[in-house]
């Protein structure tokens, strides 16, 4: 089973019936979800709802990575 | 209204060819104040171009001395500079590149207790600052005191950017909700970042204020502007209010300023 999913903007396919975001990210290489805000069609998730909202068939994923950079003002 | 001297009309006849700028655009412009949080990778171009556009009034804050790594990306300092305070070197080129412009140095490292004096009175605010502490504490005073503002960040080879119109349009708070957790991560010099890309960066937050400033087009308000410079891609993501924000939103949760613990940067 084959699910169709658009991650930052880019169609993926994954071979998986069903995960969590939680598993997502893990899955999709981020090895910090700590670093990562997550929105899922538009809305963002509560990241204590990383592990229980389960990602389904078109969702349209974007991972937003907390960046600084810049000067220590 | 001001009265452009021959000289001005020269020295902006760039601008004011410009549509959407013109001369009413200049004269905007020139009786503007920015405020540029950070003279570092981020606030140095942003500076440079802030200062050569005639933004009328520009403050600049940074409690930071001169240092040879900063050379790389911070180009509003030279290498005769090092050991200057940041905001002095800053506001020598930038008086040097444009006579019209006043520059309001701060030295001083932003925190709860000061930011509001600091950014009160200014019209915009350009976030140029490496922490996330500050990232926060910027993005809360500026939605509290309502003043719009632009959020940077780099990384390595990538970059992000949003404007914020504080109550209209997504706050950073929305986006990202609080400081991510400060044990798990080596910091931002640790992780390092191509010069470049800060120019980059600091240049579209430069291109915000002075979109903002005269209207010309629209800011980055309810987007977050990211872009990876080593496939050179751009993207631009779609965001909106967050309902439950901690600081915009109708029933805040923060509604005093607080400093943040200091968090560094990386992103794997």
């Amino acid at each position: 089973m084959i699910m169709k999913l658009t991650i930052n903007g880019e169609k993926k396919e994954v071979a998986r019936e069903s995960m969590t975001v939680k598993e997502l990210l893990a899955h999709q290489g981020v090895e910090m979800p700590d670093m990562v805000s997550v929105q899922i069609n538009g809305d963002f998730l509560e990241r204590d709802a990383f592990d229980s909202r389960i990602v389904r068939e078109g969702d349209e994923i974007d991972f937003l990575y907390f960046m600084g950079g810049g000067s220590s003002a | 209204m001001i009265d452009f001297t021959e000289s001005q009309l020269e020295r902006y006849s760039r601008h004011i060819l410009l549509d959407s700028v013109g001369v009413e655009g200049q004269q905007k412009l020139l009786g503007s104040r920015v405020l540029i949080v950070g003279a570092g990778g981020l606030g140095a171009p942003a500076a440079m171009y802030c200062a050569a556009a005639g933004i009328g009034t520009i403050g600049i804050v940074d409690a930071d001395a001169v240092e040879v790594s900063n050379l790389q990306r911070q180009i509003i300092h030279f290498t005769d500079d090092l050991g200057s305070a940041k905001v002095s070197s800053a506001r020598e080129k930038m008086e040097a590149i444009n006579p019209d412009v006043t520059v309001e140095p701060v030295k001083a490292f932003v925190n709860a207790s000061n930011i509001v004096d600091i950014i009160e009175g200014y019209d915009f605010v350009i976030d140029g600052t490496d922490n996330f502490a500050t990232k926060f504490l910027i993005n809360d005073a500026c939605v509290m005191q309502g003043i719009p503002f632009s959020h940077g960040g780099i990384l390595r080879f990538n970059g992000q950017t949003m404007t914020v119109l504080p109550k209209e349009s997504a706050c950073y708070r929305c986006v990202f909700h609080k400081p991510p957790p400060k044990n798990m991560i080596p910091t931002c010099s640790e992780a390092g970042v191509l010069g470049a890309v800060a120019g980059m960066l600091g240049t579209v937050q430069a291109a915000e204020a002075l979109k903002y400033i005269t209207g010309a087009g629209d800011v980055l308000a309810d987007a977050l502007l990211t872009f990876d410079a080593l496939p050179m891609n751009f993207r631009k993501v779609r965001l909106k209010r967050n309902p439950n924000c901690a600081v915009c939103s109708e029933r805040p949760s923060i509604t005093e300023l607080r400093d943040e613990e200091q968090a560094a940067c990386d992103l794997k």
